[in-house]
Formats: C-alpha cells, sequence, structure tokens
C-alpha cells in the first residue's frame, strides 16, 4: 500500500469517455491492502470497466460483506454511495437497495469467507432471485484479516502458510451460482487484466444474476508454494476456454472473425457480448454441458476461466416480482395511500 | 345449587379440534352477539399445529366493553372428546355446558353443579347432509343455532351477516345452506329444551361504530396507508399474517391501473437475517420497509439492527411477541422481548419500541413507524403481541388524514447539493443529533459517502480516532432524547380521590387495566394510572413517578422488564417499583390484576 495520495487536479489532456468522465473520476480512495494484493488489481479492473462502459458513476451502488475483498468498494467509484454492510449479508443488502430502486446499476463485491462461509446461505438464494447486480467474489482461500485461515473455498489437500493441509472439501461458488440459476457466469484471475474487464463489463450490463469468481491470490498469507489460489499456481493452471469482447450498443463492429469462431450474443441492453472460443467444444449458452465441462476439467487439476455461461434473455427479481418502471423509492403519499374513503369502506366491512 | 344467572355479560368458551373448521363459526356467533349492540372479545386459544390438535375460543361478552380477559369460563360448549375433562371441570360451579348428546356418556363424565345441555349434534347433521365435509362443517353452525336460542340472539343478526358473507358474491348456494343449518339447531332446542338460559343476551348500544379486526390485519393496513413499499420477511408464528395481509391490501390498493404492475415489492426471504438485510437495503435506498417477526427473528436480526442503529438506516420492525425464551410458547401471548429490543445488538445501542394496545393503535403505530423511522434514519420497533395480532377486537375505526404527507426525513436533494449546501453524513448540523442523508443517485458529484458499521467521523469517512467516536455515540444519544418528543405519549388516568398510588403498564395490558382500575376505584382503591405508548420515556413519565410513592408495574414477563428499563434509564429507585406480573402465556386478566394490587395495598396497610 501507499498513503502518497494521488493529487486530485486532473491533466487537461486526459481521455474523456461519452459522459465526460475521465478514467480518474472512477477512482476511490487508496488502498489499505498489502502490495501486490490481487484485490487490487480487480479495483484497476472495475474502474477501467465502468470508464469503458460511459456509465456515470453517481449511477452504481457499490456494496459489500466484511473482509479484506469487501473493504476495496471504498478503493474505486469514489462519487459513488457504498455501503460495506455486515459479514456474509451483502446479497440481501443489495437485493433490498435493488428493489428499492431499479434504475441504479449495483455492484456487490464479496470474498471467499464472506460468501461461501458465513453467507453461503444469502449468496445462493440471491443467486435463486435472480437479484441483477454483477457480483464479484474476491477469492483467495483464505481469511486475511485475522492472518491466514482456510476458507471455505480453499482446495483439499492446500498448503497454508504455516505448513497446515486442508481437510475439507473446496465449495465451488461457480458450481452453485450456475446450479441455483445465476444467469450470468464467469471466474476470471486477478493477473489476467485483459480477460477480466470485459467480463466485468458483461456482468454489469447484464440483466439479471451476474456473478464472477475472481481467483485473486492473498501475496501475505497465501502466496507460497503448496497453495492452489498462489500467482504461480494459478498462472500453471489456468484453462480460458472463452475471451469477450464487450461491445457497447453504439459502437461499430470493425473486426472480421473466421465464422465458427466467434458467437455474438447480444444482451438485454443492446450491447454484444462477442464470445471468442478458445475451446471448439465448449458452449457457454448451455449450462448442463458447461456444469459438466468444469467438473471434468477441475478433476485434472485445471483451474477453467472465461465466460462459462450466459443467458442472454434473463430477467429479473423485478420481472417475477412485476415492480412498475418508476423506483419505489420515489412515490410518495398519492401513489402509495389508498386514502380514508377507501379506509371507510374497510371499515365498514369490519363492523 | 345456585345458577349463573347474567345478562350481557358472561365467558363462553368453544372447545374444538383445528382444522374442523369451527373458526369460522365461532367467529358467527361473536359477530352476532356483536350485532345485537353487545360488546364481544374473543381469544383463540390454539396449538403450534394444523390439524387435530384442540383448540378453544373463548368469547367474553361484556356489555361494558371491557376487552381484557375476564378469566372463568361460564359456559361450554365441549366439541373435543380429548380435552372433555379438562374443559368440564374449567366450567364455573352453576355454569352451563352444551355438547354433542349423539353418544349417550356416564352420567360420572358430568358435573352435579353444572347445568347439562345435550344436543345431538352429529346426529342433526348426518340426517341433513350426505357429504362427510359438510357434515362437519354445518355441525358447528348447527350448535351455533342452538346456542342463539339458550342465549337469545335474535335470528335477524344472523340473517344479514349471512347476506353479508354470501350474498350477491356467486355465493348463494353457501347462503341457503347455512340458514338451514342454523335453524335445525335453532329447532331442536325450541323443540326439545327450554330457553333461554339464565345467562343470555339482551339488545344493548355499546357497539356503536366501532370494529373489529385483529391487530396483525390492522398493522399489515397500517404500514399500507404509511407508504411502505418493500417487505422483506419470513413465516414465523405469531406474525406471518401480518405480511400475508400487507400483500393482500396490496393488490387491492397498489397496483397500477394502467400497466397491472406493482407499487410495491414482497420478497419472502431465506432466512430472518436476510429480511433484514434486505429491510436495510431497501431504508439505504430510500424506500419505506419493514419486516414483521417474533421474538426467535429478534434473536437472529440483532446484527443487523445494530448495523441500522449505527450506520442511521431507517427501520421498521413489526414484532409480535410470543412466550419466550428459546422456541417457548410459539402459540401463546407474552410482553417478553423488550430488553431484546431496546437495547438489541452489541455495544452500546438504544432502539425506539412503540407499544400499541389494540388493533385500532396496530393501525396508526404502524403507519407512525414508518414516519419516524424516516426522520430518526434508525430502526422503529413496532412491539404488539399475540393477543393484540391474533385475535379479533372491537376497537375505534382506522382514521386517515388525506392532506397528510409523508415525512421523509432529512433528505438532501440534488437541488440543494447544486446550491452548495454543505454535506456531512455524521454531522449534526440541527443540534437534534439527527443528521443529513443523501440517497444513491442523487448527484454526479456532490453528496455520495461510504455508509458503514465502522466507527467514521462526521464526514463518513473511516475512523477510530477516539474524539471521533465520541461525537457519534453522543450525537446518537442526543437523537434518541429528540425522539422522546415523537413518539406517541404516555396517556395519564387519575384517580378520583388523592392518591401517593400509580400503576404503569403499556400494550395489550390495557383493556384488562382498564376494568381493574374501575374496580379497584369502587372498592376504594385508588390508583392514578400511566400507560406508556413508547420508548424512549419522555419527561412526564419521570414526572409521573416522582409524584408517587409506591407504583405498580405491571406486565406480562417474568423479570419484570418494563419495570427494568424504568430503573435503568430514569434511574428509579427500585424500591418504588412493585411488579406485577402475569406470564404463564394466556393473557392478563382483570381479576389477576386487581386481586394482586388488592393485596398488597392492605398488606402493607395491614
Amino acid at each position: 500500500m501507499t498513503y502518497i495520495a494521488k493529487p486530485k487536479m486532473h491533466h487537461p489532456t486526459l481521455q474523456t469517455n461519452k459522459v465526460g468522465y475521465t478514467r480518474r473520476d472512477y477512482e476511490g480512495r487508496i488502498s489499505t491492502l498489502c502490495a501486490g494484493c490481487g484485490h487490487d488489481s480487480i479495483s484497476a479492473a472495475v474502474i477501467q470497466a465502468c470508464w469503458e462502459l460511459d456509465i456515470e458513476p453517481h449511477r452504481v451502488a457499490k456494496l459489500s460483506g466484511i473482509g479484506c475483498s469487501s473493504k476495496t468498494t471504498d478503493y474505486f467509484l469514489g462519487a459513488s454511495h457504498g455501503f460495506n454492510t455486515v459479514h456474509g449479508r451483502m446479497p440481501s443488502v443489495l437485493t433490498g437497495a435493488n428493489l428499492a430502486n431499479r434504475e441504479l446499476l449495483y455492484l456487490g463485491v464479496s470474498g471467499d469467507g464472506d460468501s461461501a462461509s458465513i453467507g453461503l446461505g444469502q449468496f445462493a438464494n440471491a443467486m435463486r432471485r435472480g437479484v441483477r447486480m454483477a457480483y464479484i467474489v474476491e477469492n483467495n482461500g483464505v481469511y486475511g484479516l485475522t492472518k491466514g485461515q482456510f476458507s471455505a473455498t480453499a482446495d483439499r489437500g492446500a498448503k497454508n502458510k504455516k505448513g497446515a493441509i486442508n481437510n475439507d472439501n473446496p465449495i465451488d461458488l461457480v458450481g452453485i451460482a450456475l446450479q441455483l440459476g445465476a444467469t450470468y457466469v464467469a471466474r476470471s484471475f486477478s493477473g489476467d487484466k485483459a480477460q477480466l474487464i470485459p467480463l466485468i463489463k458483461g456482468a454489469m450490463s447484464h440483466g439479471g444474476a451476474a456473478v464472477i469468481d475472481v481467483i485473486s491470490p492473498c501475496v501475505t498469507f497465501n502466496n507460497h508454494g503448496g497453495s492452489t489460489k498462489s500467482y504461480d499456481y494459478i498462472r500453471q493452471h489456468n484453462e480460458a476456454v472463452s475471451r469477450i469482447d464487450f461491445i457497447s450498443p453504439s459502437s461499430e463492429i470493425t473486426t472480421e472473425y473466421a465464422p465458427g469462431a466467434v458467437v455474438d450474443v447480444p444482451q438485454h441492453d443492446g450491447s454484444i457480448l462477442r464470445l471468442r472460443k478458445l475451446h471448439a467444444d465448449y458452449d457457454p449458452t448451455d449450462r448442463d454441458a458447461a456444469m459438466s465441462y468444469m467438473h471434468a476439467r477441475a478433476a485434472r487439476g485445471e483451474v477453467v476461466t472465461g465466460l462459462l455461461y450466459l443467458d442472454p434473455l434473463a430477467t429479473d427479481l423485478h420481472t417475477s416480482l412485476n415492480t412498475c418502471e418508476q423506483p419505489l423509492n420515489t412515490m410518495g403519499a398519492q401513489l402509495l395511500c389508498p386514502g380514508s374513503e377507501a379506509l371507510n369502506k374497510i371499515n365498514d366491512a369490519l363492523r | 345449587m345456585k345458577r349463573i344467572a347474567a345478562i350481557n355479560d358472561f365467558v363462553i368458551k368453544f372447545a374444538n379440534v383445528n382444522g374442523s373448521g369451527s373458526a369460522s363459526a365461532n367467529e358467527l356467533f361473536a359477530k352476532a352477539v356483536m350485532r345485537m349492540g353487545v360488546p364481544v372479545s374473543p381469544r383463540n386459544i390454539f396449538p403450534s399445529n394444523i390439524q387435530g390438535m384442540p383448540t378453544w375460543y373463548e368469547a367474553r361478552v361484556c356489555e361494558k366493553g371491557y376487552h381484557g380477559r375476564r378469566g372463568g369460563v361460564d359456559m361450554m360448549v365441549a366439541m373435543n372428546p380429548q380435552t372433555w375433562d379438562t374443559d368440564i371441570a374449567e366450567i364455573s360451579p352453576g355454569g352451563y355446558l352444551l355438547y354433542d348428546s349423539t353418544r349417550p356418556q356416564p352420567a360420572s363424565r358430568f358435573r352435579d353443579d353444572v347445568l347439562t345441555i345435550g344436543v345431538p349434534l352429529t346426529d342433526i347433521a348426518n340426517a341433513a347432509y350426505t357429504d362427510p365435509r359438510q357434515r362437519q362443517l354445518f355441525k358447528n353452525i348447527i350448535y351455533v343455532g342452538a346456542l342463539s336460542v339458550l342465549l337469545d340472539v335474535d335470528v335477524a343478526v344472523f340473517d344479514t351477516l349471512f347476506a353479508e358473507q354470501y350474498k350477491g358474491k356467486g355465493k348463494e348456494r353457501l347462503l341457503e345452506a347455512n340458514v338451514q343449518a342454523l335453524h335445525l339447531g335453532r329447532d331442536y332446542v325450541k323443540q326439545h329444551l327450554q330457553a333461554p338460559l339464565d345467562i343470555r343476551v339482551q339488545r344493548a348500544d355499546n357497539v356503536g361504530d366501532q370494529i373489529f379486526t385483529d391487530g396483525n390485519s390492522a398493522a399489515a393496513l397500517g404500514l399500507v396507508y404509511g407508504g411502505a413499499t418493500v417487505a422483506a420477511w419470513y413465516p414465523i408464528t405469531p406474525s406471518t399474517s401480518i405480511p400475508e395481509m400487507f400483500a393482500k391490501y396490496c393488490e387491492k390498493f397498489r397496483v397500477d391501473p394502467d400497466t397491472g404492475q406493482n407499487r410495491f415489492a414482497i420478497v419472502q426471504a431465506e432466512d430472518e437475517l436476510a429480511s433484514i438485510g434486505m429491510v436495510v437495503g431497501a431504508g439505504w435506498n430510500g424506500a419505506r420497509a419493514f419486516t414483521a417477526t417474533s421474538g426467535p427473528g429478534i434473536s437472529l436480526m440483532t446484527e443487523f439492527i445494530g448495523l441500522a442503529y449505527f450506520a442511521e438506516i431507517p427501520v421498521t420492525i413489526v414484532n409480535v411477541q410470543r412466550g419466550g425464551p428459546s422456541t417457548g410458547m410459539p402459540t401463546k401471548t407474552q410482553q417478553s422481548d423488550l430488553l431484546a429490543c431496546a437495547y438489541a445488538s452489541h455495544g452500546d445501542t438504544k432502539h425506539v419500541l412503540l407499544f400499541p394496545q389494540d388493533p385500532h393503535e396496530c393501525f396508526t403505530h404502524s403507519a407512525a413507524a414508518l414516519d419516524l423511522a424516516e426522520r430518526l434514519q434508525t430502526p422503529i420497533f413496532v412491539m404488539t403481541d399475540l393477543d393484540i395480532g391474533m385475535n379479533q377486537r372491537l376497537c375505534k375505526p382506522f382514521v386517515w388524514d388525506d392532506n397528510k404527507e409523508y415525512d421523509r426525513g432529512k433528505v438532501m436533494s440534488a437541488e440543494e447539493l447544486e446550491a452548495g449546501t454543505p454535506f456531512g453524513r455524521y454531522k449534526d448540523v440541527d443540534g437534534d443529533g439527527i443528521p443529513w442523508r443523501t440517497l444513491p443517485g442523487t448527484h454526479p458529484t456532490k453528496g455520495a459517502f461510504f455508509s458503514r458499521g465502522t466507527s467514521r467521523n462526521p464526514q463518513a469517512m473511516y475512523s477510530e480516532a477516539g474524539p471521533d467516536y465520541i461525537y457519534n455515540m453522543e450525537r446518537l444519544l442526543r437523537k434518541f432524547k429528540t425522539a422522546e418528543s415523537m413518539v406517541p405519549q404516555p396517556i395519564f388516568r387519575q384517580a378520583t380521590a388523592p392518591t401517593k398510588l400509580g400503576v404503569i403498564y403499556y400494550g395489550s395490558t390495557t383493556p384488562a387495566m382498564r376494568e381493574a382500575l374501575d374496580v379497584l376505584e369502587r372498592n376504594g382503591d385508588h390508583l392514578d394510572a400511566m400507560r406508556l405508548c413508547a420508548f424512549p420515556f419522555p419527561d412526564s413519565v419521570r414526572k409521573f413517578i416522582a409524584e408517587h410513592d409506591k407504583l405498580f408495574v405491571v406486565e406480562q414477563n417474568r423479570d419484570a422488564q418494563m419495570r427494568s428499563m424504568l430503573i435503568n434509564e430514569l434511574e428509579i429507585d427500585p424500591a418504588k417499583l412493585v411488579r406485577v406480573l402475569h406470564y404463564d402465556g394466556t393473557p392478563i386478566t382483570a381479576r389477576f390484576i386487581i386481586s394482586t394490587i388488592h393485596d398488597c395495598v392492605h398488606k402493607e396497610v395491614a
């Protein structure tokens, strides 16, 4: 970490996006995480993705739980409202916030302890409900803030810094998300910015529950030999199934690809996810196939990354609840209160 | 044996099997008596079970309008063989027993000091109906018919009630069937028995414009009127009917007529942690949100309640209290969550509690809670209980002022931010301890802040610096002080003679207390009374206590929780506050209050 703040002043030549913001306008406070922490790379990717998406920063609400990962919401999008909630319970708070105002974009940030251990129930149920959000799990397999205990995503047989072996089976959040109906499921690696940024852009533009499990090595407590969440281990075992390019609704499509090699998947907002398949046999719109592919690869020790599953026609909780278009938090008595005449009728019926 | 003779003043208890359809028949009986202008207060006594277990419906007929449970049973309608012995034993000497005489019973199963009235209900029903379900359901209406003659209830009120329920709704067949069943019961009694009895109903005019409803429905309606748009909940007895009724009222009143879309969002969450989490999220984002639960739910929600207190987020929680601790007595009533709610969460916290006395106040307090939550930016608890929540009660009709706007509290607008109004999320700019907030998405560059459960400075930046922490905690106390004048104020009743004795009570104890005070007064035991309507306690509470030498604190829990709160908050000498506690799970009775206070007062004198 550094304690020297960058000057607020923006250089006049800094490039602005379509809504007039520079990349710097998407930054937050200075990170207090350890130097080299994977989470800081994810924060940088969020900043880049939001800038490239031309999102006005204040139209994003960022919510998190508790832990190193959850602290990062303070380190990007400083002009957005943020909410550091309680441990493992970000999904419910985000759900409520989303119900109150469906017009904002919701970014949930969590960790492996937060989402897979204490908050597994809330993670699972938010996926079931299809809450529209981009849910990023910054997954390092350990509890960083309490100095290196295994979390529920640590692989069986993985070694901690003191040499102890983890005997419990890991929880695979991607597998759970797929099984429970999440409509945008990806895994990535904090060290692969080129893969991560378009995945975040796709998730932010998705019409339903989008989850990205980002393997994000903990340089202090889980980056040693014997760890299965270290930079070296992930680089050696990373098996990307796809590369995506995110194409916003107004961009021109210029690049030509050989037929069969790419699939253009239009999203509900008109944007296009251009999927370059790195494995010919991988179909990211087939949920069952995605699940069995992942299981087979995981058994071989590979960490499958990329966009694993996408339902481009996804709907969300508001669709299920048939909520009106106008955000609920903007309604006053005129729209909400049935009035005294109706109340008198109710009184009459109770006599 | 002298028979009990009473006009418009008796208790009748129905012993039934749950799931047998008796509830609507019993309600029909209660309503019929009320249509005679005589107040009735019924109470369901039921198990945590769906079918086959014993259930009772105890209706107090009382022309004077005392709605508290009286105690004692003047007439038993014994329809449940499982509980026969205890039901028979419960009848007061000189009382009455109505039973199904289809199967002969040995004389040893009856009591000499109780007038036994046999009606062959099963035979009558079997002769009239072939469908087994109909036989069961109409047997209930047949006993209501029999009772109507025995107790002299005008048959015309039944005609009106049936017509209101079935006529013009495509249910004409049901109308006829019910009328027929009622008359089967009436005719049998007229032909075979002496009627009316010495306990009976006589036309009066003491119901007036009152309504007859339960606290949970009323609370749900109050939440609709108060503008709640987000409801998150988890099923738990005895609160479940609040979100269910909220949904029903929303379907009726909150669907956009043009689009067919909902101006509400209701989520049945995976547990109480998620329910309160959603309410916190919605409140943070500016929607009026609530959850309804009971004691075990409160225990689970406690961490979030602390967050909402410290991060200052509007939250409304209706707690329909039941018997605790742990799973306790899920279908019995208590006022035993006061301390758990008033000081919920770790660290130093204090929460606003409202204490409705009946369905009318469940409505007003629930609507008021939504205003208070946004004004004070904190959790507000509506502390009802099973006795008020799940029983129908006569009460004042609901009222609403159409000119009333919702109080959205201190929310800074985009215009104010644009005009350069200084914003510090946790800064006390008005001196009342209540800071200003902004909602997410308000302004592109101004007013964003980071909400957190960690300590912060007035600008909402993380800070563990002592002075920042103290500033915040002291401000929260100041805010709690501000709440004193905003919450419903205590209600006083002065004795007819000067006295140094006082009594303090709240919530569902109120109707029994009103009756007890009348009786005590008549007997020469003069007490000034104060009904607490909310926590924090305004100065008038301190003053009332100071003006008296000894005060009885009447409540429905073991540990005298309100008494502890008064001692704790107002630094009252504990010796001054005498515990009057009723906590066996049944609603407190006037008889209990009268005898406990009477004994205590006269023991002192002796």
